[in-house]
């Protein structure tokens, strides 16, 4: 069955299952290969995308729950003024080492600092805890995030 | 391994020798520079004629490229060796840039293992000399070359950034005017290297280069190649190892949208699909009935059993220093403990995958692997063709801690391909990932000392078994029963023990393949000899830090480390009830560390590490944020093994399936890391290894410390450590 979707601001249709993760239709079907697999059950985080500004784990999203929505992924996150800015620490704090699961951690704290400017500990673990790292960056993680919050704090 | 035996040997004869370089005009234009790396031990008598494994090119436009052996999987060695050269070419770190070395065993051997891959944490301690030199040598043709032209002596000009100046007239010409004519010239005579306080890239911390790519999705790894028309595929390989497919109904399988095709093999099924979704609910349709073979009833508890055993018998003697037997038998307190650790999955976060492209007479690969050639090889034996037909596509690799080391998931993935028209992509599910990764050994030590009067120990005796990675994967470094992995932590202690044999008993355990896991050797032995320690100064009842110290007067660096943690970890302060500090010190991979950690352990059991401190020496730094990078890593993946990792066999299979059985630390549970270097000129040493097998002796070091509760088996074990009410 043919689905469109908006996806980074533009419709995309495809011919798939209604039952398909989001995941497999971004990576196979539209070749969008910086969404990661890592688990196919939302235990790790590295397929994590926005749909209508929430993180939201695409392996377990299929494709005909998403309607109107509109789905935001890594590689338009630089686009979004949180998403910059978590980039840009991310820059600044070497944070990825094998880099595999860093476009979800990225995604998922753009998230977070979209709708909290200023995050605590707390709030941090909160919203990252559902990420993992293999290489256990989450020491720079942690310090990033709270560089893109005071970016945030200067911008207003 | 004992590398800084072998690096030190090799650097002592090979390394210096000027011979191991040779220069010449490139193809295209510009000057080249081939240099050999030594080999390993086993092949430590240097060869007789000139073998360049690894190439640096100075093109006429001035780009530095060097192409290497070792591979980027995060450890980043993509921005630290290009360092080297830089600093001893004097250019710019961004006018070097690096190309995947292409499959070809014979030509880019890692020195140490001998092999072209990288593992071990060995890419620094072999690029270290060699790299140096090249980049001294060019530097010196390429001055050499500007002199040649202004007809001037080659002591009044001096080469800096990318250029050659002329210093008393100020004329000036760059590597790239100049790499024709530097192709010329007569090889150089001995070369000296900058001193360190010359040094102006080594030692300061450089932006890796990776990084962009990884930040805004572009990175490309293995698991996002695309040839055009790639299929992809997903599989059920047999749950039981040595099991084979019985019956198989794929009806319901071929009718799932964008299924293409289902392949059966003796001991797995792949579906063939449009895409990973099609090819997971093919898969969940297929009806597949096992014969589950010899290793059906098996269980860890089995093999658990079969090491103890084995045990109890005599085994090939590591290291035997004065008689410990004798020592024993006159101390006047004896302790003897047995320690186990599991079997461990590698978990990487990439899942493993490969693409193949098998089209009869020659194979094409995309995958990311630590050993290109093992790839190249084993590909072709599946294929049926000859090596040269098999054409690798190295990519960045999500993950590796061992795991692309191996080649298993290539020769599958091949099998697939071969009966498939067109590209493949083969994509395990995490489950299969987890349930046919290859292992960290299961290791069963028992372990003995003997205490004079005033509590120091006289007699140290260790003897342990399990599977040596080394026999299987380098045969000729497994020799008289021993290889120089398997007993690294374990042999060469940096305490003074005057009396202490250390014995070990290859048992390869049935039914569970075994691999190089990060941190290999020393990620089993630190937890037994340190844990062991830990036993020996509470016996003592002496400080844990003050009774490893006085064992320490012939190690300098060992004491150093120890005495900066404690300090630094506010060693002998009070803590509140069931919080304790527990330390470690470690001499592996070349590299000194200690750390001390910081636990609390609630009523109920619950172990929360609040803090860990880490002092490491790993010689000299070329790039301080990725030493400190490793250290964070390689705590954060210790210390996921310590706390959750276990791999156990029920009826044959494999228990654990995914990140809810299998954990993985995550960041609400990261402790604060402090970690503090100290800076001296010696070699370096191995960094991506090292704070993994620290951490787990430092934590249930700490966990006795809060609760007086001694922990000799991995993972901890929360509900031994509850309080009884």
């Amino acid at each position: 069955m043919a689905f469109t979707v908006n996806i980074n601001g533009s419709p995309r249709s495809v011919d798939v299952d209604g039952d398909t993760p989001l995941l497999w239709v971004l990576r196979d079907v539209l070749g969008m290969t910086g969404t990661k697999f890592g688990c196919g059950m939302a235990l790790c985080g590295a397929c994590t995308v926005h749909i209508d500004g929430t993180a939201t784990r695409s392996c377990i999203t299929t494709i005909d729950s998403i309607g109107d929505s509109k789905v935001t992924t890594i590689e338009a996150i630089g686009a979004t003024p949180a998403g910059a800015k978590i980039q840009q620490a991310w820059l600044e704090h070497e944070v990825p080492q094998c880099g595999y699961c860093q476009s979800g951690q990225i995604m998922s704290a753009s998230a977070l600092l979209a709708s909290n400017p200023h995050p605590t500990n707390t709030d941090i673990d909160d919203a990252m805890s559902g990420n993992i790292c293999r290489c256990g960056t989450y020491v720079r993680i942690r310090e990033a995030i709270k560089l893109a919050a005071q970016a945030s704090g200067k911008a207003g | 391994m004992n590398i800084d035996r072998i690096a030190s040997h090799t650097s002592d004869t090979n390394l210096s020798r000027r011979s191991f370089l040779a220069a010449g005009a490139a193809v295209g234009g510009g000057l080249v520079l081939s240099l050999s790396l030594p080999l390993g031990r086993s092949e430590a008598a240097a060869p007789e004629s000139f073998a360049p494994n690894a190439f640096i090119r100075i093109g006429s436009d001035g780009e530095v490229v060097l192409t290497m052996p070792y591979v980027e999987m995060g450890q980043g060695t993509y921005t630290s060796i290009p360092m080297l050269i830089a600093e001893e070419l004097e250019v710019n770190l961004k006018q070097v840039r690096l190309e995947h070395a292409p499959p070809n065993e014979k030509l880019y051997v890692n020195p140490l293992l001998g092999v072209q891959a990288t593992g071990n944490s060995n890419a620094m301690r072999g690029a270290w000399k060699p790299l140096r030199e090249a980049g001294a040598a060019a530097r010196t043709m390429l001055v050499a070359a500007a002199a040649n032209r202004w007809g001037v002596d080659a002591k009044t000009c001096r080469a800096q950034d990318g250029e050659v100046v002329h210093v008393p007239t100020g004329r000036k010409l760059t590597y790239g005017e100049l790499a024709d004519d530097a192709a010329k010239m007569p090889p150089t005579g001995s070369v000296a290297l900058k001193s360190p306080d010359e040094f102006k890239l080594i030692g300061t911390p450089a932006k890796r280069l990776d990084t962009p790519a990884k930040v805004d999705g572009t990175a490309v790894y293995g698991i996002d190649a695309r040839p055009p028309g790639v299929k992809i595929a997903t599989l059920a390989q047999s749950p039981v190892s040595g099991g084979r497919v019985k019956s198989l109904d794929e009806a319901a399988a071929k009718a799932v949208k964008g299924v293409r095709q289902i392949v059966r093999l003796n001991d797995a099924v792949a579906v063939v699909a449009d895409h990973m979704g099609a090819a997971k609910k093919g898969l969940a349709t297929l009806k597949i009935e096992w014969d589950d073979g010899q290793n059906a009833n098996l269980a860890t508890d089995d093999i658990a059993k079969e090491l103890e055993q084995a045990t109890l018998g005599p085994a090939a003697v590591a290291q035997s220093i004065g008689d410990a037997d004798k020592a024993m038998a006159s101390a006047a307190t004896k302790l003897e403990a047995i320690y186990q650790v599991p079997f461990l999955a590698h978990a990487t976060m990439e899942p493993m995958n490969c693409t193949v492209h098998f089209r009869g007479g020659e194979c094409e690969i995309w995958l990311g692997s630590q050993a290109v050639a093992r790839v190249q090889a084993f590909a072709a034996k599946a294929a049926g063709l000859p090596p040269e037909k098999v054409i690798v596509h190295n990519h960045l690799i999500g993950g590796g801690f061992g795991r692309r080391l191996e080649i298993d998931g290539v020769s599958r993935a091949v099998e697939i391909a071969k009966q498939v028209d067109g590209p493949v992509k083969v994509v395990w599910t995490r489950e299969e990932d987890i349930q046919h990764d290859m292992y960290r050994p299961f290791f069963f030590d028992r372990i003995s000392a003997g205490l004079d009067g005033k509590g120091m120990p006289i007699a140290w005796n260790h003897r342990f078994a399990g599977s040596s990675i080394i026999a299987r994967w380098a045969p000729p470094l497994f020799t008289n029963g021993l290889d120089p992995d398997t007993t690294e932590g374990a042999i060469d202690l940096a305490y003074a023990l005057p009396n202490l044999h250390v014995e070990y008993l290859r048992v390869e355990p049935r039914g569970i393949p075994t691999a190089f896991w990060r941190s290999v050797g020393p990620s089993h032995n630190v937890f037994v000899t340190e844990g062991f320690m830990d036993e020996l100064a509470a016996a003592a009842k002496q400080d844990a830090v003050a009774y490893r110290r006085a064992l320490l007067d012939k190690s300098p660096r060992a004491k150093a480390v120890l005495e900066l943690v404690a300090e630094k970890a506010g060693w002998g302060q009070p803590l509140p009830d069931r919080v304790g500090r527990g330390v470690s010190l470690q001499f592996v991979f070349a590299t000194y560390m200690a750390q001390v950690a910081e636990v609390e352990v609630s009523r109920d059991g619950e172990v929360r590490v609040r803090r860990v401190v880490c002092a490491v020496d790993c010689g000299t730094i070329v790039n301080p944020d990725t030493v400190r990078a490793q250290i964070q890593s390689a705590i954060m993946f210790g210390l996921t093994a310590a706390l959750y990792g276990k791999i156990s066999l029920k009826d044959g299979r494999v228990e654990q399936t995914n990140f809810d059985t299998y954990q993985i630390l995550r960041i609400n549970e990261a402790p604060a890391i402090e970690i503090h270097i100290v800076q001296n000129s010696e070699p370096p040493g191995g960094m991506g290894e090292a704070g993994t097998s620290a951490v787990a002796p430092a934590v249930t070091n700490a966990i006795f410390a809060a609760t007086g509760k001694r922990l000799r088996k991995l993972p901890i074990d929360t509900t031994a450590l509850k309080q009884r009410a």
